[in-house]
């Protein structure tokens, strides 16, 4: 059966991806100004990927259960630092430091996101600016925890870790302990030259470890428990009448985030390398959820598609943006502060748009409302 | 015992806590070998500096618009207005009128479009708002490296293009509120000139929000179908009360950098609406309610805590953690106020 296309059915799909599809043209644009090769530009994708796609997934959750974007992964982010900072001040090098990070990082996440939960329930309606007070709130209790506590309360006494002056964590923490471990566990070579050098390397581990999360997240949805999520995130109050407790509901949605984002940055943060102690996390949240919105995910609806539409597009952009500013203007800062922009801008743009989306629906569903009762009035 | 505790149920727990703090502090300032004079006098400039910032956040939170935390878009409004009076070069006081004069249409016309973005938002304010300041940062960082302004006070020295990111005030505006009509006792002094100049502005706001337009910008805040039933342009107010707020948040950076001494310009504004909105918290306002009075001790509360714990706490334990408290302390309490119940819907 063939689907006529008409002029509305344009303008309605230009309408709902009009994000990727600006941030499509500016790539595109961009490309041939910045001047780098199609090879080294995959790679770099294939890096991105591979780093970020674990945190943004962690982002889907909360939103299947209407709770908008958690601004709150940042706090995950903080329970994967933490463990990693154990992790190599006790020496504990490749898989087995990583593994035994992540078991750090969960029950510091568990109890993060249940707090975050707790929060998020006493500010229904308005969960996204509170889950984002709360990274800032948190941002505090980490730096009073890492910065005071580790080395005086805590006991860590690793020289790599803790500043000289005898407590509190280094600015920037080395993590060659467990650097790349995963991502060199099993590597695979594309387009490999005789001499097995060169092409592109694709780390198979981290990517099958992505996978796991993808299904995890399908087979998520059809659960009893993603079926609730759901029914919540439609409508709170059906939810409640149908006997799915609600704020419970809510509550678990945002641990199982915090949770796979404390994951995500464990992965995230052993790809590249280093720990900057007290920034890391506060700028993941502000990329992931970016890149989500670049995806063309909103704040009620947004899949696995998106995750990795965006995380290609946005990066992208990161890549080219600098160095296409410096031969454009011959300044690489325009092109440093343009990016920051444009990460801003998206987010602000995508809330905007969904907002005026949103009230335009129902302002339509009531019209229609009105034209029905109004025929069975005359009828 | 009953009456003690709804007394502190109206006063609120967090600012009960806040005040004791604040004044054990000045207690054991004495005991720490701080000279409580200079302390209050550092408290009361601070206050000077950034009341007006404060005073900002009334007129949208009377409207039913939320804290404002797009205050870095009146911030940026002011920022034009410094660098265009420092860019004429006239000196001393007139430079400061000069730059009110500047940032008024900027703020006028950013918080017209700011107010009409508001309106097609509602019920999400706050978020987009958060979002709207932080874009127009970033935007306007890529604005100051390419306007092209030329005086040497303001440029890079050695590639003549682009603005530096902190200028001095010197010679232009520098403390001109500040050093005008000082009271000196010993190491106490009060510059009520600053006090002054922040009386005058809330003078005139409370005195607006007692007009018949203020009236109406606080029913459409209170109760919005009810603002409708009377006949009140429920739009129109509230972008005028982000016009309004706009224009504050340009006058209390003016005052700011005068009291400070620097213009900051590139990321410097961005997370400024932070310490205001905490602070009318601290006050004891609320999402959709707020007076004169909890500009006034919050600002108050606020600054105190700044500015005395850093030194009370260097004194006796020789570590200052006082950047830490602060950004739990004042994170602590607008999380305080979005996760109350009696804050309605917005």
């Amino acid at each position: 059966m063939k689907k006529e296309i008409t002029q509305k059915d344009v303008r309605n799909f230009l309408a709902n991806n009009i994000v990727p599809i600006i941030f499509i043209v500016l790539c595109a644009a961009c490309i041939p100004i910045a001047g780098y090769s199609g090879q080294y530009l995959v790679d770099q994708i294939i890096t991105r990927i591979v780093r970020n796609s674990f945190l943004v997934l962690s982002l889907l959750i909360p939103i299947m259960a209407g709770m908008g974007l958690n601004f709150g992964m940042t706090l995950g982010a903080m329970a994967g630092q933490i463990g990693l900072i154990f992790v190599t001040a006790w020496n504990v090098v490749s898989i087995p430091g990583l593994l035994l990070a992540a078991i750090i990082a969960t029950p510091i996440a568990i109890i993060l996101g249940w707090f975050c939960g707790k929060m998020l329930n006493m500010a229904k309606g308005r969960e996204m600016i509170t889950s984002y007070m709360i990274s800032f709130f948190m941002n505090g209790v980490y730096q009073l925890v890492v910065l005071y506590g580790m080395g005086s309360v805590i006991p860590v006494h690793s020289s790599q870790v803790i500043l000289p002056r005898g407590y509190g964590a280094r600015n920037t923490i080395d993590l060659l302990n467990v650097r790349k471990s995963i991502d060199n566990f099993w590597t695979f070579r594309l387009f490999a030259n005789e001499n097995g050098t060169g092409g592109l390397t694709i780390p198979v581990l981290t990517f099958i470890l992505i996978a796991i999360l993808c299904v995890i997240i399908v087979w998520f949805r059809k659960t009893k428990l993603g079926q609730d999520m759901r029914a919540v995130g439609q409508d709170m109050e059906v939810a409640r009448e149908a006997g799915i407790k609600v704020e419970r509901t809510r509550i678990l949605a945002i641990i199982i985030s915090t949770v796979f984002a404390a994951y995500g940055m464990i992965i995230y943060l052993s790809n590249m390398g280093t720990l900057n102690t007290y920034n890391s996390h506060s700028q993941i949240g502000m990329f992931s959820i970016a890149a989500l919105l670049v995806g063309g995910a909103s704040v009620s609806k947004a899949s696995i598609k998106n995750v990795f539409l965006g995380i290609v597009l946005f990066h992208l952009m990161f890549i080219l943006t600098p160095q296409a500013g410096r031969n454009l203007i011959g300044q690489a800062q325009i092109g440093e502060f343009f990016r920051v922009f444009v990460s801003y801008g998206v987010i602000t743009l995508s809330l905007v748009l969904y907002e005026i989306r949103t009230r335009r629906e129902k302002a339509e569903s009531a019209k229609t409302l009105a034209l029905s009762q109004k025929q069975e009035a005359n009828a | 015992m009953e009456k003690v505790m709804s007394a502190i149920k109206s006063f609120g727990l967090p600012r009960l806590i806040i005040s004791l703090f604040l004044l054990v502090l000045f207690i054991i300032a004495p005991f720490a070998g701080i000279n409580v004079g200079a302390s209050i006098t550092d408290v009361l400039g601070r206050f000077g500096q950034n009341a007006i910032m404060v005073l900002a956040m009334v007129p949208m939170i009377h409207s039913g618009c939320g804290l404002n935390f797009g205050l870095p878009l009146g911030i940026i409004s002011g920022l034009l207005g410094a660098t265009l009076a420092i860019e004429t070069g006239i000196p001393g006081p007139v430079s400061f009128l000069l730059a009110i004069l500047y940032s008024t249409p900027f703020a006028i016309i950013f918080g017209w479009g700011y107010g009409k973005l508001l309106n097609r938002v509602k019920g999400s304010e706050m978020m987009i708002a958060t979002y709207v300041g932080f874009s127009s940062v970033a935007f306007m960082s890529i604005m100051w490296l390419i306007l092209p302004f030329k005086s040497p006070t303001m440029v890079w020295g050695y590639t003549g293009q682009g603005l530096r990111t902190t200028i001095a005030t010197d010679g232009f505006y520098h403390h001109i509120l500040r050093e005008a009509f000082v009271l000196r006792i010993g190491s106490l002094s009060i510059s009520f000139g600053e006090i002054l100049f922040f009386a005058i502005f809330a003078f005139i706001i409370w005195a607006f929000l007692h007009t018949k337009t203020g009236t109406a910008m606080t029913a459409v805040g209170s109760n919005a179908v009810f603002a409708r039933a009377s006949g009140i342009n429920i739009d129109k107010q509230r972008t005028l009360s982000v016009i309004m707020s706009t224009w504050l948040g340009a006058l209390g950076i003016l005052c700011y950098q005068q009291g400070y001494g620097f213009i900051q310009l590139y990321q410097g504004p961005m997370y400024m609406a932070m310490p205001a909105v905490s602070a009318i918290l601290i006050g004891g306002a609320t999402v959709n309610k707020a007076s004169i009075t909890n500009v006034i001790i919050g600002t108050i509360l606020y600054q105190g805590i700044v500015s005395m714990t850093p030194s009370v706490m260097n004194s006796l334990i020789h570590t200052d953690m006082s950047e830490v408290l602060r950004i739990i302390v004042s994170n602590g309490m607008i999380l305080y106020a979005l996760t109350r119940k009696t804050g309605a819907s917005r």
